[in-house]
Formats: structure tokens, sequence, C-alpha cells
């Protein structure tokens, strides 16, 4: 979901009605319910249809590694040999850089907006972060390459000497790769976070609050005793809707991932994704058996947002039942 | 709501222009003759109003597919159709060369300006076997290079390409395990280093990393001020990819030039070739529809006789006389 | 609560000074991004160049006007087709939507939120392109619109919820038929944040370049309808910043500046125009 500006309640007057006699509007009602009800089926329909002609499209993949296409390490094109898995590998490990930026800001940010600061503040702020989710990807890769990338560069060694004891941390500063990517989709999915998490923390009782206050709770106290555990749930749904964005992101990835189909643990060492790996090569896929990996890497990807979002629905399904 | 819905069904009516008498031919495929194609439609649209080519530069392997599927009149291409190719196309396809270019070593090395590869060379970095600069072999090459104790950060194309053919083509006629273990295509899978989206992307990442080589068009090199490396040819001469190495390239394969000009010039012979050039090719049938094969017929000949003309103020090397004598002669078997 | 008081008052102290910092970071993403743009862009920005057609490379005085409308002409036809899909699924979700049915319909939103645009545009080719056999403005235009259909199916479901029940209750008690109550009185209320969910989707796909690469295909000239390929702002870019050439690169700059200042403009629309009614 685009973060909207919070809705307020409206209100209008009934213009214009005339009542209607009895027979004739149950019949008028059912088919305005079929019509809708239509239209509804036409998303899961679509959906199902862009399944359908992923499945089709990557049958020969499927015919010739079988489920062993997910675990495959080599991508070679030339041999007609293809395997997921490095792509799998630096979608994920991106997904959850971004995910690890991402949420404390995002949390930190909502907090600040609903419990510190005042409201014409708060407005302006919380406007600058969800615009930032209308900047086109495209210009965001560009940004990426030309600033975050020679700053990543510049960054790394230091970040080495400290921390190189973990594998994260090691190996030549090149400023490509899948740390720059994780920076990048932070940035990305931070509209997000921050809107769902200031749209729950909107929802704490005040009366909650206000008791911890009256025993002489500071603000701090507050927050963490009261409004972060009672928001919780949301901002775990709100988690997994980011990492489902995330996890399809294509143009800004590519430009900075260093496009590499190789798993190492060092996040400093380039990478790729799947999503980038179809933009990067789908126009280019002269034989059929690469293009029938490609669109099994978007069967793939397609899979993956379905659990994820999955796990996101249910926790959200849980959340708004006992309520 | 109906007010916005009207606004907008306003914009879409307006958004198409009432002149329908002009036709319209539509063609698609590599990105490497983009420029050139966008100036020769431009132009012939100016001498023959009644005609707008369209090209979208969505890439070779597009450009094929396209053409295959005839969602498009016309492809462009750099690396030629496999037999196997054609067949599914419907086997009446002309591959016609309308321009030629070089790609470059490019390198950044601090203090190097100069520097001279060979084929062994080039597929060493490239496998993964010489990883320093100052390796024994490079300085070899470059004796008068002060070559550093520096890692080489290889850099190649993400996104298949025409130049990666190209490149990968050289390197498979001038090394047998390159050939083996790699072998040729428009992506293949690198034994080393990391992938730039496009000429661009890989120019980008050599501006910017101190030990980078990469591989371009030889525009990408001069429009960005790069340092490039001369390449040693089949007759052991250094010769760098400029436009008079890459046309003696074509004019030492113009003796050798099959019929339907489906021809590697990599490694070509020849004293001044320089051994890393391409053919672009536009991918036509023989047997147009509703007249377009005429139009493009037309098109061809415009092409040749005012066009070719144009190539060396946009980097790319002209047709030689020779192939171009042999071109117009195909041209005229258009029909339809 | 526990601790000594002046410990107690620094921690309080320093979160909430973090959460500060963590809002200041946050917001100055959007002013770094707008003033590199904005820096990169405006030398090259003219009125020229957005009302000629671009020129070959070498060329002075090209512009990006047909890229402009092609803009226009394909977000604004995806907005017709997805605006209505996605408005009608969610009077369904709001008014029906509790069953089985209303969460798989919630889920696919879902799932199609998060299909990357690339493949979304994979979909329209083989769908539409291949059996038209030609390249065409509509199959961009519905490549975005499955884009635009899930945002804006759950903004409605949201406003929608808004309405209060009384109002609802009160026409029903009229003897109102249900579809007009839904039709004449409820979505009436909920217009404005209808609108809002709408403007917001055309401004994300707005800057879609994914998805028209195999749809929409791009054109040097001006379009010709719906059934012929068209440039559009984001292909332009693109094309242009993938090329060697410095006059090219200035024209991908500008041109991206011009589709931020739209998008922007767009967004800050559907907020504005939701504004005043909260002040009420």
């Amino acid at each position: 979901m685009t973060p909207a500006a919070a809705p307020e309640r409206t209100s209008s007057g009934a213009r214009g009605l005339v009542p209607v006699p009895g027979p004739r509007e149950r019949a008028g009602d059912r088919l305005f319910r079929l019509i809708v009800t239509g239209f509804a089926l036409l998303t899961l329909a679509t959906v199902a249809a862009l399944a359908w002609q992923l499945t089709r499209g990557s049958l020969g993949t499927w015919r010739a590694f079988g489920a062993s296409f997910l675990w495959g390490r080599t991508w070679d094109p030339v041999n007609d040999v293809f395997g997921a898995l490095p792509f799998l590998y630096g979608t994920l490990v991106t997904s959850l850089i971004a995910l690890l930026i991402a949420v404390p800001l995002g949390v930190g940010t909502a907090v600040f907006l609903t419990e510190l600061a005042p409201r014409r503040l708060a407005s302006a702020v919380g406007f600058a972060v969800e615009l930032l989710a209308a900047v086109p990807s495209v210009i965001l890769g560009l940004m990426g390459m030309y600033l975050l990338v020679p700053a990543v560069r510049f960054v790394e060694p230091s970040l080495e000497r400290w921390l190189g004891f973990l594998p994260f941390f090691r190996g030549a500063a090149y400023g490509l790769g899948l740390l720059t990517a994780g920076l990048i989709l932070s940035l990305m999915i931070l509209p997000y976070v921050t809107a769902i998490t200031r749209d729950v923390l909107a929802t704490v009782p005040r009366s909650l609050k206000e008791a911890l206050y009256a025993l002489g709770a500071t603000r701090w106290e507050v927050v963490r005793g009261v409004s972060l555990p009672y928001a919780r749930p949301g901002i775990l749904g709100a988690v997994f809707l980011a990492l489902g964005r995330a996890l399809g992101e294509t143009m800004a990835v590519t430009m900075v991932i260093g496009n590499t189909p190789r798993i190492s643990a060092s996040l400093f060492s380039p990478g790729y994704s799947m999503a980038a790996v179809i933009a990067n090569e789908l126009a280019e896929a002269v034989s059929d058996a690469h293009l029938s990996a490609l669109i099994a890497i978007g069967l793939t990807l397609l899979g993956v947002t379905i659990v994820v979002n999955g796990l996101a629905r249910l926790l959200i399904y849980r959340l708004e039942r006992p309520r | 709501m109906k007010r916005i819905l009207t606004i907008l069904a306003a914009a879409v009516l307006s958004a198409a222009p009432a002149a329908a008498q002009v036709r319209v031919l539509n063609g698609a495929g590599s990105t490497f003759g983009f420029p050139i194609y966008s100036k020769w439609f431009s132009e012939y649209h100016k001498a023959k109003p009644g005609l707008q080519i369209n090209y979208a530069s969505i890439g070779s392997g597009g450009g094929i597919r396209q053409f295959t599927e005839k969602t498009v009149d016309f492809g462009a291409t750099d690396g030629p159709m496999t037999d196997e190719q054609i067949q599914k196309a419907g086997g009446d396809v002309l591959h016609l060369p309308t321009v030629l270019g070089g790609v470059v070593p490019i390198f950044n090395v601090p203090g190097v300006k100069d520097l001279r590869f060979d084929g062994a060379a080039l597929a060493g970095i490239y496998l993964g076997k010489i990883a320093k600069w100052n390796d024994p072999l490079l300085v070899k090459l470059n004796p008068k290079a002060k070559l550093p104790d520096m890692p080489i950060m290889v850099v190649h194309r993400a996104d298949g390409s025409g130049t990666t053919y190209c490149f990968v083509d050289y390197l498979s006629k001038v090394s047998p395990e390159w050939k083996k273990s790699v072998g040729l295509g428009t992506s293949v899978n690198w034994p080393v280093g990391m992938g730039g989206k496009g000429s661009e992307g890989v120019t980008g990442l050599v501006k910017q990393n101190p030990g980078a080589i990469g591989y371009v068009e030889l525009i990408y090199a001069l429009q960005n001020g790069l340092s490039y490396a001369s390449v040693r040819n089949r007759a052991g001469l250094f010769v760098k990819g400029t436009l008079a190495g890459v046309t003696a390239a074509a004019a030492g394969a113009a003796r050798t030039m099959p019929k339907d000009f489906r021809v590697s010039i990599t490694n070509a012979p020849g004293r001044g070739s320089y051994p890393i050039s391409t053919f672009t090719w536009l991918l036509v049938r023989r047997h147009g529809q509703d007249g377009k094969g005429v139009e493009i017929r037309d098109f061809l000949r415009w092409m040749l006789k005012h066009g070719e003309g144009e190539a060396a103020a946009l980097g790319y090397a002209p047709l030689p006389g020779a192939v171009k004598a042999r071109v117009a002669k195909v041209v005229e078997t258009i029909q339809g | 609560m526990s601790g000594h008081p002046a410990r107690r008052k620094r921690t309080n102290a320093l979160m909430l000074g973090l959460t500060a910092l963590c809002a200041l970071l946050s917001a100055s993403a959007l002013f770094a991004i707008l003033g590199y743009i904005a820096w990169k862009g405006a030398s090259a920005v003219s009125w020229a160049f957005l009302t000629r057609l671009p020129v070959p490379v070498g060329e002075t005085g090209g512009g990006i006007a047909n890229s402009v409308l092609g803009s226009l002409e394909v977000v604004g036809l995806a907005a017709l087709i997805g605006v209505p899909v996605g408005v009608l699924g969610g009077v369904y979700l709001a008014e029906y939507g509790r069953g089985r049915l209303a969460f798989w319909v919630r889920y696919a939103a879902d799932v199609l939120n998060g299909v990357p645009s690339i493949v979304v545009g994979l979909f329209a080719y083989a769908l539409i392109v291949l059996p038209m056999k030609r390249f065409s403005a509509l199959s961009g235009s519905v490549a975005l619109s499955v884009i635009m259909v899930p945002v804006v199916l759950r903004s409605t479901e949201d406003f929608l919820r808004l309405v209060p029940g009384t109002i609802r209750e009160a026409a029903l008690a009229l003897g109102v038929p249900r579809w007009k109550v839904t039709l004449r009185v409820v979505l009436p209320s909920a217009s404005r944040g209808i609108l809002t969910g709408a403007l917001l989707a055309v401004s994300r796909v707005a800057g879609e370049t994914a998805p028209l690469i195999f749809t929409a295909f791009g054109n040097t000239f001006w379009g010709r309808g719906l059934l012929e390929p068209v440039a559009t702002l984001p292909l332009t870019i693109y094309n242009y910043a993938i090329s060697p050439y410095d006059d090219w690169h200035r024209q991908a700059w500008a041109a991206a500046l011009v589709l931020m200042l739209f998008v922007l403009a767009v967004n800050l629309a559907a907020r504005l125009w939701l504004r005043p009614r909260a002040a009420n």
C-alpha cells in the first residue's frame, strides 16, 4: 500500500434519494453485488493469469532442472546451465539489510512524530518522509551510483578495521555490492514503515498512557512500556509489507548491487538479486532455455512474494480479530 | 470523480494527432546502433516527410526476438542470427551491414596512460589468471609503463549485449582456454569481476575505481576521456581501436565476406586491422508486406548514398567501398 | 520504572533525542534527492526543451515534448482502466468483503503490489503485444493499470470503511436500495479519499520504466494513436542515460527533473486536496 495521508472521517448529506419499492430493490442489489464482486475477482484473476503465464513460460527450466533449479549455484547462459541460489541469496540479504536499517529508523521517526513533535512539525516531517515513496526507482538508482557508491567505498575500510572480525565486513572496498543495495532499499521502504507505525501508534488508547504518566513515568518509559508493546503486532505487519516491497525492487538495486551471481558472506562483495537479473538479461536472452530460466526466476520471486505477503496477512488478520 | 475522468479522457484523445497520412515503420534492437539510426531516421523523415521510421533500442537479442515474432518491421543486431534462429524467423532473412565499431579495453591505473595487451593477457585477466597489474606477462608487454602492485578489478557488462558478444568472440578466437571454459554469447558466465549495467555502467565503474579494467565501444572511451589500450593484432602489431583500425579490419574481411554478410571480423588479418571490431546489421525480410519492403529498400538506398557519410562524426566506421557495393546489390532484391 | 530519577531523566532525554535524530535523517533524505536532481537538471530545462521533438545526437535544441504527451496518454489511459476496476473492487471489499473470497482478494492485491514491475511488463507483452503483433500505447497502459489496481483497491476500501455506519443506516431506513445507497451516498462521501488514492497510484506508475520497454516501446516522433508505439518520459530518460553522449546525459537529467516535478505535483495535489476537510 502506498502510505496515504491519514484518512479523516467524512460526512455527507443524503442527496437526491428516491425510495424504491421492495421486490425490484432485491434484483438491483443482487446485480450490483455481482458487478462489484466481478471487479474484485478481476484482481484475483490477474494474479492467477500472471502465475499461469510464468509457469507456462518456465516449463522448460523446471523440466530440465526440476526443483534443484532453486539451489543450483551456476548461472551459465552459454552452456544453458541455470541455478537460482545466488539470486535468492542476494535478494534475501539485501532485503534484510534494508529492514535492519529502515525498521529502527522508521519506528524512531514514527515515535518522534506521534509522541514528541508539535503538530505542525509532525505533519511537515511526516509529509516529507511519505513523499520519499514517490521518488521513481530509476532516479534513486542514479543517486545511488553517483552519491552512495563513492560514500560506501570511502567508509568500507574503516568498517573492516572495526568490525572485520565478523565475516560480513571483509574484502576489497568496491562501493558496489550487497551493502549499498541494502542501503538504497532501506531508503525505499522507510516511508512504508514510518507511515504504518505512525498509524498504529495513533491507535494506542490514551487511558493506558495516562495511567502510566500518573505513576510518574517519563515519556520514554511510556513509549517503551505502553505504546510500543501495544503497537508491536501492527509494526510487525508493517515489516512484512515493507519486506514484500523490498523483494521485488528492480531498477535502483541493479544499478548498485554489482550484478555478479556469486554467494559470499561479506556484504562488501558484489551480488545479484532476482529482479535485477530479470531486468538485465531479459532483453538479450536469445536462447529459449535462457529466457525460460529468467521466467522461472520471475515465478520464484512471485512465490516468495506470495509467502511473505501471506505472513503479513496472517499477522494483521490475527491482530484485527481480538480487537 | 467524473470530472477527473473527463479530463483524463480529453488528454488521451488530444494525444493522438490529427494527421494520420504518415506511414510508420517500426524497428528494434541494438543499443550500439541507436545513435546513428536515430540520426538517419530523423534525416530521412526530413527528406521524405510521408514516412516515419521509429526505432527502439531494446538490445540486439530483443531485436532478433521481436523480428522473429513479427512485432516489428525490421530488427537490428550486433551479433548475426544463427542458422537455427533464421529458421525460426521463417528463413526469409537478410543481414545488411550498416556501420562498424570497435570495442576497446579501458583502464584506470594510477600513473599509467598507455597500455598494450595481447590476446593472452586479456584472456588471462578476464579468466582471473592475471590478478595484479604488475604481473610478469603485463610487464613484458609494457616495459615502459610503471605498473603498480595493485589488484585488477575486472568489470564486464551485466546485461546481455552485442559489445560482450564481440569481446568474447575475440577472446574465444585467441584463447583456447576461454573457448573451452567460458565460450561465446551475449551474456556469459564470467569467471571473475563485477557487472555494470550498460556501457554507461561499465564506464562509470572503471572511471570511479583505481585498478579497474573494462571493455566498451570506442565512443564511450572518447566521450568520457578514459585511456584505452592498444591490442596486438593477427599480424603481430599493436593497434588502437580507432576508426582507421576498425575500417582496416573490415577491409581485410571484405575479401572473404560470405554472401549473406554474416561475418565475424574479430582478429582479422591485415597490418592495420584492429582485432576487436564488428559490423552491426539491420535484419530485413526479403519479401515484405503491405509495401513495407519497398519502403525499407528505399531507405537503405538512401542510407548507402547519404547516410554513410555521417558515421564518422558519431564514432562509427563507415562500410568499406567493396562491402558497400555488394550491400547495394542485395538491397535491390528486396520486394513487397 | 526503577532506577535513580536523574538516570531515568537522562535515559528519557537520550532516547527521545535519538527519535528526533531518526526523524531528521528520514526527512533530510527527500531534500537531498530533490536538491541533487534540481542541481543536475535545472540548467537544461527550458520552454523549448518541453515543447520540441527530440533531435539526433550532435544537433542542438532537441526536446521531450512527445515523451511528455506520451506519458500523459499512457498514464491517463492506465488510470481510465485501473481506477474503475480498483474502485469497484474496493467497494466489494468494504461493503460485502467479509468471507473467504474477500480474504483472497486482499491477499491477491498485496501480492500484485509486490510483483516486480518488469514481470508485469512481460505479462502485458504476452497478453497484448504478441496477439496483436504490435507494440502499442495501449499495451503500456494495460501494464501500468495492473500496477495501479491494488493501490486504488486498498485505499478505496480503507476510505469507504471510514464512512460512518449511521449514514448508510439512515438511507437504508428510508427504503433506498442498497446499491443506490452505496453509489449515491457512501461513494460520494468517500470521494476525496478515493481520489487521493487514485492520484497516488498515478504518481507511482508515472515513474515506471521497466513495464514500458516491451509494451509502449518508445518513439522518436509524435505518437499516432493508441495502437502505435509511443514515447514516455521514464523510457526516454533511460535511453538517454545509457547513451555515450554528454548532451543526451544532460537531457536525461533535465527530463528526470521534469518527471520528478510532475510526480511531486500530483502527490502534493492529492494530499492538499484531502487536507481542507481535516481542518473542519
